[in-house]
C-alpha cells in the first residue's frame, strides 16, 4: 500500500463528495431528497470503512478530515434543501385547498330580542345602575291591588278611564271580588311595599292591559315601567332629581326633563314629566308624582314616618321611537321580516 | 276645553302673549294642546257701499255688482250670491287680497269683463258660519274702512286645555283665569252678584230625592224676547266650538263655559206649576232633546215640570219640548248640584256624556248659582234691554249638599317634608289665597287651618292643599336632588337566568314574538289542547279575543303560519310570557313560560334547544315519552319530567295541529314552565380536581326495541360503570327498519383520579356494562 492508493482515496472522497451534492440537487422534493441524502450518506460512509487501509497516519488523518468534511457538506446542504422544499409544500397544499369564503350555503340564523324586551332591559340596567332593585308581579289582579289600594276605590270616576278587561269568575272568591288584566304596572307598588320595609328603590317593569281597539299608537296590550322610591326624608325635589338622572343616564348628557302639574289618583302632587332633546323640543314622557299617603297607608307604610314618590311610562313607546316603527302595530305582527332587524 | 284669551282678559289684564300665556297655563297644570290664532284681520278687505245691482243676460247665475269703496270710484264686481240691494254695506277683498283660505283675489272675470274684487260672506272670513250669501253690515257704517275695524273685531287666541279630572273649577274661563292671574300675581275682578228686579215669583220645587239633588235654585226672567246673539256672543261660542242658537239659549251655554255651571232655562209658560226633581219610575220614558226616546231607569234622576212630566233627564240633557220658542217672553232660569256619581252613572247608562254631564260628575260649585245668574242676566241684557231678575229666587236646599266652606288642617311642616321647600303660614297665604283659599292663624300645634273655597271639590285633605300650594309655587322651583339609593342595585337571580334563556334562543337563531296572550274560542283545542282551564274576558273588545291563554302554543304556531304563508324562511321563534290557567285561590295559577317552535325541523331540533336551555340554567330534566302530550307528534313528544312533576314539553307539533293551523312540514317545539326553572339557580358548583391518569374508552353496541329509551340505557350504564365512569355517548344509531328495534353504539370513558386503570378492571367493567344495558332491554350485538 503506497502514496498512489492514498491519492486514489482523496481523489474518491472528492468524487463522491461532488457527487453526493450533485444527487440532492437532482432530488425534487422533501421524500426524494430524504432517499437521496440516505443513498449518498451510505457511499460515504463505504469510503469511511476504507480509511484504516491507509498506512500513513497523516495521510490517513488527511482523507478522515476530508471525509468528514464530505459528510458535513452533504448534511448543511439537505438539510437547506429540506426546509426549501418543505417550505414549498406547505405553501402549495395550503394553496391547493383555498376556499371561497362567500359560498355561504347556509348563512348563519340570527336571532333576536323583541325591541320591547331590549328597550325594557335598557331601561332596567339604567334603573339599576342608579341603585334600584326591579319587581315584579301577577299580570291579573285583585281589583284591590289594581284600583283600591290605589287610592281608586270602586265608585272612584277615574276607573272609567281606565278600560278594564274583568275576567269572567270562576269560583267564590272571583265571584265576591272580581279579578282583571292589571291597568297598569302600579299594582307592583302595592305588592312591594307590603313585602318589603323601606327604604324601597324599585322598579316594576311588565305588560299591561286596556280595553283599547289597536290603533297606530295603541295596543290593547303593551308594557309599562314603573319606578317607586319610599324612605325617610324622601321630597318632590327627589322625585326631580331621579327624573334628570333618568334622563341624562338613558338618553344622553345633552336631554333634561320638566315636571308639569297634573293629576293621578295615586300620587300627590303629580306631575306629567318632558324629556327635551337636541332638537330643542319637550315630549311628553309619563307620570309621576309624590305617594299619595292613602297609598302609602295601603301598603303598610306610616305616611308621616315615611315619604315617597313613583313614576311610569310606556316601554313600546320608546321602542317605536327609537327605532323609527311607523305603527305600533307592526311590532307586534311576529313577522320575521320585521323581528330580524334589530340585532 | 276651549279657552278663548279675550274671554280670559274680561277677568284680569293678561296680555296678548299668547305663547307665554300656554306656557303659564302649562306650568300650572292646564295643558295646553294647540294654541290657534282666530279673528285675524285679513288686509286688503275693506266696507263698500252697494251702488247698483244688475243682472246680465248671457248669466243667470251671477249678478254684476257696483260697489264704492269709500273712494268715490265705481267698481264692480261678479258675484254669486243675490242678497244684496243698493244702499247695504258689504266686505270687499280688494284685488291682491290673500284671504284666510290662501286665495289671492285677482281681476279674473267673466265674459271678458274683469271683476274688480269679491264680496265676501262670513264664513270666507273666518267670522262665522254663515255661508248663505254677503255678510251684510250696519249700513250706517261708512265705506272704505277696514273691515276688521269697522266689525270692531281684535285677534284673538284659543287654547285648547286639557283640564285633568280634578279641577272642574278649571272647565270654566273664569276658574282659567283665576289660577292664571294668582300666578302672573294679576288682580281677578271679582264676580257681579244679581240684580233682582219686579216682584218675587217664587215657583213650587218639590226635591223627592234630595240626596241626589241636594240644591235646586230657579229664577224668574222676565222681559225676555227670543233674538239671534249679537255677533260677539256668537264669536264667543264659535271659538270654543259651539253653535249660535239664540240670544237665551246661548246666554245659557256661555254663562257654563264661564262659570262651569250648566242651566236651563225653560219657557216660563211651560213650567208655570212648578218642577218636582224625583227617580224614574220603572218602565217610564222620556224624549231627549236630541230626539231620542229613552228607557229610563230608576236610578235615573229626572227634572219634571208641576204635574209630573219629565223635562230633562238631570244632569245630563233637556226634554224635547222644554226649549224656548220664538214666542217666549219669561223664562225660568234652572240651576242645580246633583250628587256627581248619580250623574256618573245615569251618562254612562244611557252612553251621553255631554257638557253638562261632564261638569257635574266632577263637581260644580254648589254655591255658584247666584253669580250664574247674575252672569245670564248680563248676556241676556244685551239683546233684552228690558229683562228682570224676579228675586229673591226659588232656592231648594238639603243637608246633603257640600258645606259652603270646608276647613283643612295644614301643617306647614308636612308642606316642608313633601315638598322640600322651607314652609310657615305666610308661604301658604301667599300662594293659596289668590286662589280664593282663607288661611287662618297658625294653631298651638303648628298647624293652619286653611278653608278651601266651595269650586274646588278635590280639595278634602291636607295633601290636596300641598298640591295646591306646589303648583302654585311652582315645579320648577321645588328643587331637583338624586335620592342616593342605600341599597346595592341589581337584578334577581331569577331576572338574569331569564335574560339567559333569551340569549340562548338567541344563539340558536330563534327571535323572539310577542303574540297576543287573548285567544279565539275553539283555539286551544285547535292546538291540541283542552279549554276546561282556561278563563274568559268578562268583557272582551271581540269574541275573537275573548279566551285568556293557558299556553303560548297557540299564538306561536299562528306566528309560524303568517310567517310561512308571508314566505319567510327558516322560521324560529320563542316567547317568554305568561300563561294564567285558571287555580282555585283568588288569582289564576299564573306562570311563566318559555315556548320554542322551529318551522322546517324535527323533534331532535326542540332536543338540542333544551338541552341547550338546560345546561344554561343547570336544571336537567328527563325526557319522559310514557307521559301524553296533547297536541304533539304521539311518537315524537316527551315530557320534561322530574319524576312525577312534569314542567315542560319537548317534540314535534302532531301533524293534525299543523294542518288545523296550515303549516307545512313540521315543527319542532319546546315548552317549559319558567316560574319553576329560573327560581331553582343551581348551587355553586365544586371544583373536581381532572385527574392526571390516562383515560381509557371502550364501546358497546346493542340492539333496542324501540320502547327502551337511549336515556334509560345511559341511565343503565352509567349506574353499572360505577365512579370511574366519566361519559357515557351516544355515537351510532342504526336502523335497518326490521322490527327488533335500533342499534345504538355508545362509547363509555373511564378514568380513575389517582392511577391508570388495568385492563382486567376495565373488562369488569365492560361486563358489568353489558348485564346492565341487558336488564335494561338492551342486547349486546355480536
Amino acid at each position: 500500500m503506497g502514496g498512489a492508493g492514498d491519492g486514489h482515496l482523496r481523489d474518491e472522497i472528492a468524487a463522491a463528495g461532488a457527487a453526493a451534492l450533485a444527487a440532492l440537487e437532482g432530488a425534487g422534493g422533501t421524500d426524494a431528497i430524504r432517499s437521496a441524502l440516505a443513498v449518498q450518506r451510505r457511499s460515504l460512509a463505504a469510503l469511511k470503512s476504507r480509511l484504516g487501509g491507509i498506512a500513513d497516519v497523516e495521510q490517513r488523518k488527511e482523507c478522515g478530515r476530508l471525509l468528514g468534511e464530505a459528510v458535513a457538506r452533504l448534511e448543511r446542504d439537505a438539510d437547506a434543501r429540506l426546509a426549501a422544499a418543505s417550505e414549498s409544500e406547505r405553501a402549495a397544499a395550503v394553496a391547493a385547498e383555498a376556499m371561497d369564503l362567500t359560498e355561504h350555503l347556509q348563512p348563519a340564523l340570527f336571532g333576536t330580542t323583541h325591541i320591547v324586551t331590549q328597550a325594557l332591559d335598557r331601561l332596567v340596567d339604567v334603573f339599576v345602575g342608579l341603585g334600584f332593585v326591579v319587581a315584579e308581579g301577577p299580570e291579573i289582579e285583585t281589583d284591590f291591588h289594581n284600583f283600591e289600594a290605589l287610592n281608586m276605590p270602586a265608585s272612584h270616576p277615574a276607573r272609567s278611564e281606565f278600560d278594564t278587561l274583568f275576567l269572567e269568575p270562576v269560583n267564590d272568591l272571583q265571584r265576591r271580588s272580581p279579578v282583571l288584566l292589571r291597568t297598569h304596572t302600579s299594582p307592583v307598588q302595592i305588592r312591594v311595599m307590603q313585602s318589603v320595609a323601606p327604604p324601597i328603590y324599585a322598579v316594576m317593569p311588565g305588560r299591561v292591559f286596556r280595553r283599547d281597539t289597536p290603533d297606530a299608537t295603541h295596543m290593547p296590550v303593551f308594557h309599562q315601567i314603573e319606578g317607586l322610591v319610599v324612605d325617610r326624608g324622601i321630597t318632590f325635589a327627589d322625585l326631580a332629581g331621579t327624573i334628570e338622572a333618568f334622563t341624562k343616564a338613558f338618553f344622553g348628557e345633552d336631554f333634561t326633563s320638566r315636571l308639569r302639574p297634573s293629576y293621578f289618583p295615586f300620587t300627590e302632587p303629580s306631575a306629567e314629566f318632558d324629556v327635551r332633546g337636541r332638537d330643542g323640543a319637550w315630549i311628553e314622557l309619563g307620570g309621576c308624582g309624590m305617594v299619595h299617603p292613602d297609598v302609602l297607608r295601603a301598603g303598610g307604610v306610616d305616611p308621616e314616618e315615611f315619604t315617597g314618590f313613583a313614576f311610569g311610562f310606556g316601554i313600546d313607546r320608546m321602542a317605536k321611537e327609537r327605532h323609527a316603527v311607523a305603527d305600533i302595530r307592526e311590532m307586534y305582527t311576529n313577522d320575521l321580516r320585521f323581528l330580524r332587524q334589530f340585532r | 276645553m276651549k279657552i278663548l284669551l279675550s274671554w280670559l282678559n274680561e277677568f284680569a289684564p293678561f296680555g296678548d302673549d299668547a305663547p307665554f300665556l300656554a306656557d303659564a297655563l302649562s306650568s300650572l297644570g292646564l295643558e295646553v294642546g294647540t294654541v290657534v290664532q282666530v279673528d285675524v284681520p285679513v288686509p286688503g278687505v275693506v266696507t263698500a257701499r252697494v251702488l247698483r245691482v244688475e243682472t246680465h243676460p248671457d248669466a243667470a247665475k251671477v249678478r254684476r255688482v257696483w260697489v264704492d269703496a269709500g273712494d268715490g270710484v265705481e267698481r264692480h264686481v261678479w258675484c254669486g250670491a243675490s242678497n244684496m240691494s243698493a244702499g247695504d254695506l258689504v266686505p270687499l277683498a280688494t284685488l291682491g287680497t290673500t284671504m284666510p283660505d290662501g286665495r289671492t283675489i285677482s281681476a279674473r272675470g267673466i265674459l271678458g269683463i274683469e271683476s274688480q274684487g269679491m264680496l265676501c260672506s262670513a264664513v270666507e272670513l273666518g267670522l262665522g258660519a254663515d255661508a248663505g250669501g254677503i255678510m251684510l253690515l250696519d249700513p250706517s257704517g261708512t265705506a272704505g274702512q277696514p273691515l276688521h275695524d269697522a266689525l270692531g273685531i281684535r285677534a284673538d287666541w284659543v287654547f285648547d286645555v286639557d283640564v285633568t279630572r280634578n279641577r272642574p273649577d278649571a272647565l270654566g274661563h273664569y276658574g282659567v283665569a283665576r289660577d292664571l292671574a294668582a300666578w302672573l300675581g294679576l288682580e281677578l275682578a271679582p264676580l257681579p252678584e244679581p240684580v233682582f228686579g219686579g216682584d218675587p215669583r217664587p215657583l213650587p220645587v218639590s226635591v223627592e230625592d234630595p240626596a241626589g239633588c241636594p240644591r235646586f235654585t230657579v229664577a224668574v226672567v222676565t222681559g225676555v224676547r227670543v233674538a239671534p246673539s249679537p255677533d260677539w256672543m256668537a264669536r264667543r261660542l264659535r271659538h270654543v266650538g259651539m253653535r249660535s242658537i239664540n240670544n237665551i239659549v246661548d246666554a245659557s251655554n256661555l254663562v257654563n263655559l264661564e262659570l262651569n255651571q250648566p242651566n236651563h232655562a225653560y219657557d216660563l209658560a211651560a213650567v208655570a206649576d212648578g218642577f218636582a226633581v224625583r227617580r224614574a219610575r220603572a218602565g217610564e220614558s222620556m224624549v231627549t232633546l236630541d230626539g231620542e226616546r229613552r228607557g229610563l231607569d230608576p236610578d235615573d234622576l229626572l227634572i219634571c215640570d208641576g204635574s209630573g212630566r219629565p223635562v230633562g233627564l238631570a244632569g245630563v240633557i233637556g226634554g224635547l219640548d222644554s226649549e224656548v220658542t220664538s214666542t217666549t217672553t219669561s223664562v225660568a232660569l234652572e240651576m242645580a248640584w246633583f250628587e256627581p256619581l248619580g250623574i256618573a252613572r245615569t251618562a254612562a247608562r244611557h252612553g251621553l256624556r255631554t257638557e253638562a254631564s261632564l261638569r257635574f260628575e266632577r263637581g260644580v260649585d254648589p254655591q255658584g248659582m247666584p253669580r250664574a245668574t247674575a252672569a245670564f242676566a248680563r248676556y241676556l241684557s244685551a239683546t233684552c234691554p228690558d229683562l228682570v231678575v224676579h228675586g229673591p229666587v226659588t232656592d231648594v236646599s238639603s243637608a246633603a249638599l257640600p258645606a259652603p266652606v270646608r276647613t283643612v288642617s295644614v301643617r306647614p311642616s308636612r308642606v316642608q317634608r313633601v315638598l322640600g321647600v322651607p314652609c310657615d303660614r305666610s308661604v301658604l297665604a301667599a300662594r293659596l289665597e289668590p286662589i280664593g283659599f282663607a288661611v287662618g292663624a297658625e294653631g298651638a300645634d303648628g298647624s293652619v287651618p286653611v278653608s278651601v273655597p266651595s269650586w274646588r271639590p278635590d280639595c278634602g285633605g291636607e295633601i290636596d292643599v300641598v298640591e295646591e300650594v306646589a303648583r302654585h309655587l311652582g315645579y320648577g322651583s321645588l328643587g331637583s336632588r338624586r335620592p342616593r339609593s342605600p341599597q346595592h342595585g341589581g337584578l334577581t337571580a331569577v331576572q338574569q337566568r331569564r335574560r339567559r334563556v333569551r340569549d340562548v334562543m338567541v344563539a340558536l337563531g330563534a327571535s323572539e314574538a310577542m303574540p297576543n296572550p287573548f285567544l279565539a274560542p275553539g283555539e286551544l283545542e285547535a292546538a291540541g289542547l283542552g279549554s276546561g282551564s282556561a278563563l274568559r274576558l268578562a268583557n272582551p273588545l271581540v269574541a275573537e279575543e275573548s279566551v285568556v291563554r293557558t299556553s303560548l302554543r297557540p299564538g306561536l304556531l299562528k306566528a309560524v303560519a303568517y310567517n310561512q304563508s308571508h314566505r319567510n324562511d327558516r322560521i324560529a321563534l320563542f316567547e317568554v310570557g305568561h300563561a294564567y290557567p285558571q287555580g282555585s285561590g283568588h288569582l289564576p295559577d299564573e306562570y311563566e313560560c318559555l315556548a320554542v317552535a322551529i318551522a322546517g325541523a324535527e323533534a331532535p331540533a326542540a332536543v338540542h334547544a333544551w338541552s341547550q336551555v338546560a345546561a344554561v340554567l343547570g336544571t336537567p330534566l328527563q325526557i319522559d315519552q310514557s307521559v301524553p302530550c296533547p297536541g304533539l307528534h304521539a311518537g315524537r313528544s316527551g315530557a320534561l319530567a322530574r319524576g312525577r312533576q312534569v314542567l315542560g314539553v319537548v317534540g314535534e307539533i302532531d301533524p293534525g295541529v299543523l294542518a288545523a293551523y296550515g303549516i307545512d312540514g313540521r315543527v319542532a317545539w319546546l315548552e317549559v314552565n319558567l316560574t319553576v326553572l329560573l327560581a331553582e339557580e343551581p348551587r355553586p358548583a365544586r371544583a373536581q380536581s381532572v385527574s392526571r391518569y390516562p383515560s381509557t374508552d371502550f364501546d358497546l353496541s346493542f340492539l333496542a326495541p324501540d320502547a327502551v329509551a337511549s336515556s334509560a340505557i345511559v341511565r343503565a350504564i352509567k349506574s353499572a360503570a360505577g365512579q370511574w365512569c366519566i361519559s357515557v355517548a351516544l355515537f351510532d344509531v342504526y336502523r335497518d327498519g326490521g322490527a327488533a328495534g335500533r342499534g345504538l353504539a355508545y362509547r363509555i370513558r373511564l378514568q380513575a383520579p389517582d392511577r391508570t386503570l388495568t385492563d382486567a378492571e376495565v373488562a369488569e367493567v365492560r361486563s358489568r356494562c353489558v348485564a346492565a344495558a341487558a336488564k335494561a332491554g338492551a342486547v349486546l350485538r355480536g
